[in-house]
């Protein structure tokens, strides 16, 4: 008989807390996990998708991902030229947080090099690709915007002409695509009053040149749209991407790039790590460290209670010894209920799990080579665990029986 | 049952002496202790508390060693001093059979799991143990009790119970330490008559440490210890 088996029968309330505890603790180890490859996949996610072979950024960065990173527009115009370059689009990325219906609202603003990319490449659950240069974005759900709907950024109103599902930046934002120009019209939005004060800064300015007191036209000029002032440069972009033409190589087209002194090229897998290794390395040491801090708190857990419970058997081992019990007898009795409370907590936090990682605010993936190994340890704590418990048993005499 | 005539001894205690701590802290418990019980032979062992008589019963019993002395066990030695001639553990799951004051029922088994599990250490399948251990329940009258836990139980049915684990494996010694202690007069001499029975009628030796005066006509013979010394066996 499974002896075993009937003292669980016998202890069931204590025993079902335990592995209701136990499963608790490693649903969390368990989010912990899926919390890290969800950064990672977020992170990753645009640089996966954008379809980019080589990333051009400012030179000496480490790109628009790690750092800032600002390049001038007409490098796009700059990187075409090279040979083995298919095409090249502009990439500027920022994060803006505004007021929407009375509530703070977060995106992480995408520009497409328009006309060349639309959008098409984007996933979407709803809608469709941009079809108009500006005053059109695709907004990711997470931002909880509808088909449709008209949000005011800066001095424009946008519409939501597509949605996607899952789109979000590396600090868990929702995506919003808009057209380049429109990107940097949010970006570099200033208040009418600022504006003002800048052009009477540069009238200012100009006034007290020599060539300002004797050309009033350039005075004129000055105080009008930056635009429209051929000396001032466009806004500038975070970066240009490159898609390598094919049968070309990716290396041989960075090695000439990267012979200019005013930039940096890197390859995708390298833009990944640098990504990786800057911004989710940190936060996977701080969850690895939550994880091991964890695991070690099951252990302690289940090792108190198989203990308590082995106390609480302690005259009935000495029974069983008296009777003749092997050692495998007893062992078995103790370990197999801490593989049980460790079997049943994993199942339970599996359970657990798939109805409350779904509803946390930031992506959790569990995967199954995390599961089994979760499972290996599970199965480490509780053999672990039941140490203590069989030490106890196994220095039990059956004279205690007498006591 | 009839034992042959010339079948070995049950147990053979030699001049078994237990001494406990050492120097200013020493105590005898038991000194020189000679006993021989036969098969078939129901003995009680009396004396006041404190003679020796748990000391020497847990010395046959192969739980606590004797300090000096010699335990044969059906002509077989199985102890020379505090030396263990044989696997100790082994030996009493095969021939020994005890019953306490309490019947120190495993709590989360059933009676009829309580008396299967001593034949299931000593690797009888399962389904035989079981249904030895309901034809053990019969024999004790507590059949009807079989499927119910310890805490069901009263007083007496709960010895009765320890009886058939004492005798689940066909043991040829079955110790018992004041195993009516707990139960009344009346209850008492049942379960006292019963190990008459079982002992006659299966061959066990059966050695009771009692108090009770009024149930010794039960006994095949008494032995008596005080201070640690056998006075009469």
């Amino acid at each position: 008989m499974n002896l075993a088996a009937k003292d669980i029968r016998h202890n069931f309330g204590r025993f079902a807390l335990t592995a209701i505890g136990i499963g608790l603790l490693l649903m969390i180890v368990m989010g912990m996990g899926g919390i890290y490859r969800g950064l990672i996949r977020e992170a990753t996610l645009l640089i996966d998708n954008i379809g980019a072979d080589l990333w051009v950024v400012q030179g000496s960065t480490r790109g628009p991902f790690a750092e800032i990173s600002r390049v001038p527009a007409s490098l796009e115009d700059r990187a075409r030229a090279v040979p083995g370059v298919a095409s090249a689009r502009r990439f500027v990325s920022h994060t803006v947080q505004r007021e929407h219906r009375g509530k703070p609202l977060r995106i992480v603003v995408q520009g497409l090099a328009w006309p060349e990319d639309r959008g098409n490449w984007i996933p979407l659950v709803a809608g469709r690709p941009l079809r108009q240069a500006h005053y059109e974005i695709i907004a990711d759900r997470s931002l909880r915007l509808e088909l449709g709907e008209k949000i005011e950024l800066g001095k424009n109103v946008y519409e939501v002409v597509g949605l996607t599902s899952g789109m979000v930046g590396s600090g868990g934002d929702g995506l919003g695509f808009f057209t380049v120009s429109d990107a940097q019209a949010i970006q570099f939005d200033v208040p009418g009053e600022a504006l003002r004060l800048e052009r009477q800064s540069r009238r200012a300015r100009v006034e007290a040149e020599y060539i300002g007191q004797v050309q009033p036209l350039l005075v004129e000029r000055a105080v009008g749209s930056a635009s429209g002032i051929p000396a001032l440069a466009p806004p500038q972009v975070s970066a240009v991407m490159l898609t390598i033409q094919p049968g070309m190589s990716a290396a041989t087209v960075a090695a000439t790039i990267s012979t200019w002194p005013d930039v940096t090229v890197y390859s995708t897998q390298q833009q990944k790590d640098l990504l990786l290794s800057g911004m989710v390395d940190k936060a996977k040491r701080q969850l690895g460290l939550f994880r091991v801090l964890l695991i070690i708190i099951s252990t302690i857990i289940m090792a108190l209670i198989i203990y308590t419970l082995t106390l609480d058997k302690i005259h009935d081992i000495a029974m069983l010894k008296l009777m003749g019990a092997r050692n495998g007898v007893i062992v078995g009795l103790i370990l197999q209920q801490a593989l049980l409370i460790g079997a049943l907590g994993y199942g339970l936090a599996y359970w657990l799990g798939t109805f409350a990682f779904p509803k946390f605010p930031r992506l959790v993936v569990i995967e199954n080579q995390d599961l089994l190994t979760l499972a290996g340890i599970v199965l480490g704590i509780s053999v672990l665990a039941s140490l203590l418990g069989i030490g106890k048993a196994m220095r039990v005499e059956p004279n205690k029986i007498l006591s | 049952m009839t034992v042959p005539a010339n079948s070995p001894a049950a147990v053979e205690a030699i001049g078994l002496t237990k001494i406990y701590g050492s120097g200013n802290t020493e105590v005898v418990a038991m000194k020189d202790v000679s006993v021989t019980l036969a098969r078939g032979e129901v003995v009680a062992l009396l004396g006041p508390s404190g003679a020796g008589k748990s000391t020497f019963l847990t010395a046959i019993g192969l739980i606590n060693p004797p300090t000096a002395g010699r335990i044969v066990m059906g002509g077989e030695p199985v102890m020379d001093g505090a030396r263990a001639l044989v696997d100790l553990r082994a030996y009493r799951r095969k021939h020994l059979g005890f019953v306490f004051q309490k019947a120190n029922l495993i709590p989360f088994l059933n009676a009829v799991e309580n008396v299967a599990v001593a034949m299931e250490i000593n690797d009888v399948a399962p389904r035989a143990a079981r249904k030895r251990a309901l034809e053990l329940l019969g024999y004790l009258g507590v059949a009807d009790r079989a499927t119910n836990l310890p805490d069901a139980l009263s007083g007496g049915q709960q010895q009765r119970v320890a009886v058939a684990r004492a005798l689940a494996n066909q043991p040829s010694l079955i110790l018992a330490d004041e195993p009516t202690a707990a139960l009344d007069s009346h209850r008492g001499r049942q379960v006292m008559e019963l190990f008459r029975k079982v002992a006659h009628e299966r061959g066990s030796a059966v050695m009771v440490v009692t108090h009770d005066q009024r149930s010794l006509d039960v006994f095949d013979r008494t032995c008596e210890m005080e201070d640690g010394l056998l006075r009469k066996g």
